[in-house]
């Protein structure tokens, strides 16, 4: 007869051995902070898109670890609640990866808890250039304003315009296309005649168009956040006969993306502008991309450019997991990620390994009828291999 | 010369558009002395349904116009009967409370139903082409939102003052106790001025919606700019809204003109020294 207590002790051992046993192929959770409802939910949409297209295309495990995802909305720019957000995930949630971030902001608010937390941020669209420089643990998959503005410079040269004006959004992404396209078109030669920053809330853009008017530029570049003002800027733009007179138009591809075009109609056709993503890119990767996030999405207008930051985010993401073993490890992630090179579906991209921040092809597009009626981003033109020049000293 | 031309005739536009829209509120305000503020929720239903009608049904400008504000009507129906109806001569606090959640619930509704982007009008082909005035281009549809801005405002003033129902309703305002004791229904004449102002709401929703594009956030995001227009105005008169309309728009214009880095500072700006110099707006009635 076996006594009581020792059954007692054997079963107990063999619980505790089990639960070893389990305990080696842990869940990886990764933490998406995105503006999930509100003004921006069409974005939140689009990051989710692009994270359940890598999934659905990759499997849901990588090495033997299963990968856990949650969401946690933040739906305007509050720095305060970013911050609270990600201390929730890191802390209860114990995730080893925080991904997502739309607004600049907020991703400055996470940066600093990174390193106590021993968990890398890889951010899937906030575009402001000095993000990257808060933290040695950031990485990013989307692209700067710098970045897509820069080549507009020289595009704007080039088709016979010496003096511009320019007319962004009083805010940070609108300063920095401002500086950056200032920056490049003046390199190039050109003259950038009056620099106009509208408020954030303006929706009425007629007196800003006299002004462009009065300026006696041969061309406008704006920047404004894409949704109403956008809308409003590109429309006042027709009515007031600038685009009869002859004045081009240059902007960065926030004003025409996909999902604003239906609203936008005629008005936009034959705006070029600036951009690292278009939906209608030619590639294998493109292809099977947007058939896997309009099946996340639904209808497949609602389609932008976060999803693909969110895509390859989530790339990086599983070559950090790969990297680590599923071990919670940052700087022998973000190690792991440097320089890596890969297929994405907006082109070939690279992590570049000093800034940590994607270096890609710029596309210059035109915004044409397509064969079904529907306008889209044509891409007429590519800039291979743009780093930051917001980054670059 | 041309740009003053050019930013009297911008500001005259934006001036109709945001009076056909604060009208109704400064009669509600003056007449029925309810301070609604789900008033631009109701200029934003108006939007969402042209929007649809033209959009989405294909069906013509005026009859999206005509379905708009009938639609608008329909629905402000039930809200006045069960929810504004309570808080008639209330304190302006619990007006305020009421309205306020009435338009966040419609802001809800509207984004579940909707979408967060933004819904835009698509206008006949009369109304989108430039129209040349001689010192500049401007789109046909200001030239219209002026037009009928102006009809509005000929059309309200024969109401009130040439009409019986002016007469019974400016009898209810200045003594609604006295009109109900002489046999006029001022139930009825509430509920209908209510509707009239609703109405004129969900056409100026439509008609403005160029210069205010229609998304969800749009009742909450415009609320105190017409606010300070009936304000400034005076509540209850129409002449009084005309003068803030035009005042206010001229130097809004101008001021994003002259330095659009300030913003509506100069707009904010005038309104304090107006409110300063007439406490009740430009011609309001003593209370």
């Amino acid at each position: 007869m076996i006594p009581r207590k020792l059954l007692c002790a054997a079963a107990a051992l063999c619980a505790l051995l089990m639960g070893c046993v389990s305990a080696t192929a842990e869940t990886v959770k990764v933490g998406i902070i995105g503006p999930f409802s509100g003004p921006f939910a069409a974005q939140g949409k689009n990051f989710q898109a692009g994270v359940e297209a890598y999934m659905a295309r990759n499997g849901k495990a990588v090495k033997g670890n299963d990968i856990e995802v949650i969401y946690r909305d933040l739906p305007t720019a509050n720095p305060a609640q970013a911050r609270a957000l990600a201390q929730e995930l890191v802390v209860k949630d114990k995730v080893q990866y925080l991904g997502g971030v739309y607004f600049t902001p907020d991703a400055m608010a996470i940066a600093p808890l990174l390193q106590q937390a021993n968990v890398p941020l890889v951010i899937f669209n906030a575009a402001t250039s000095a993000i990257v420089q808060q933290s040695p643990l950031v990485v990013r998959t989307s692209f700067t304003t710098a970045q897509t503005t820069t080549p507009l410079g020289k595009v704007a040269i080039e088709n016979g315009v010496k003096k511009v004006i320019s007319a962004v959004t009083d805010y940070g992404p609108g300063v920095d296309a401002e500086n950056a396209f200032k920056k490049a078109f003046e390199a190039a030669g050109g003259q950038v005649v009056e620099a106009i920053r509208m408020p954030l809330n303006t929706t009425d853009f007629s007196p800003i168009m006299q002004r462009v008017r009065d300026s006696g530029a041969e061309g406008v570049f704006a920047f404004l956040p894409s949704g109403p003002p956008t809308l409003g800027f590109v429309k006042a733009f027709n009515e007031t006969g600038l685009k009869q007179a002859g004045v081009k138009f240059f902007a960065t591809g926030d004003l025409t993306q996909e999902s604003d075009l239906p609203a936008l109609g005629d008005s936009a056709v034959g705006i070029l502008t600036g951009f690292h993503y278009a939906v209608s890119h030619d590639s294998p990767e493109n292809k099977a991309f947007v058939e896997a996030a309009t099946k996340v999405l639904g209808n497949p207008e609602l389609l932008s450019f976060p999803a693909v930051g969110a895509y390859d985010g989530m790339h990086v993401i599983y070559k950090m997991i790969e990297a680590t073993d599923g071990k919670q490890d940052a700087e022998k992630a973000v190690a792991a990620v440097k320089g890596l090179a890969w297929a994405s579906p907006r082109g070939p991209v690279s992590i570049d390994p000093e800034t940590r921040h994607v270096t890609q092809n710029i596309y210059l597009r035109e915004v044409a009828k397509g064969s079904d009626g529907k306008s889209l981003n044509k891409e007429i033109r590519t800039f291979e291999n743009q780093k930051d020049p917001g980054l670059a000293k | 010369m041309q740009s003053i031309l050019s930013i009297a005739t911008d500001a005259l536009a934006y001036s109709m558009a945001l009076f056909i829209i604060c009208i109704g509120l400064s009669l509600t305000m003056g007449l029925m002395r309810v301070v609604n503020l789900a008033h631009g929720a109701f200029a934003m239903i108006g939007g969402y349904i042209a929007s649809y009608v033209a959009r989405d049904l294909g069906l013509g400008y005026s009859v999206a116009i005509g379905l708009a504000v009938a639609g608008t009507v329909l629905i402000s129906i039930p809200v006045e009967r069960f929810l504004i109806r309570r808080i008639y001569g209330s304190s302006e606090l619990t007006q305020v409370l009421m309205t306020i959640g009435i338009t966040f619930c419609v802001i809800g509704i509207t984004n579940y139903f909707f979408g967060p982007t933004l819904k835009t009008i698509p206008l006949p082909s009369l109304l989108a082409q430039p129209v040349d005035i001689g010192f500049r281009t401007i789109s046909a549809q200001r030239l219209f939102v002026m037009l009928c801005g102006v009809a509005v405002a000929a059309g309200l003033w024969f109401l009130i003052e040439k009409t019986s129902f002016g007469i019974k309703l400016r009898a209810t305002v200045d003594n609604a106790a006295m009109t109900d004791a002489l046999g006029v229904r001022t139930q009825v004449i509430y509920g209908l001025s209510f509707a009239l102002a609703i109405g004129l709401a969900a056409f100026g929703g439509v008609a403005g919606a160029e210069f205010l594009p229609i998304e969800p956030y749009y009742a909450l995001r415009y609320m105190v700019l017409f606010l300070v227009v009936v304000s400034v105005g005076g509540a209850g008169s129409i002449l009084g809204t005309v003068v803030a309309c035009l005042l206010l728009g001229a130097v809004d214009t101008t001021g994003r003109y002259l330095m659009p880095d300030f913003g509506n500072f100069f707009f904010y700006a005038a309104v304090i020294a107006i409110v300063c110099l007439f406490p009740r707006g430009f011609l309001g009635r003593a209370q």
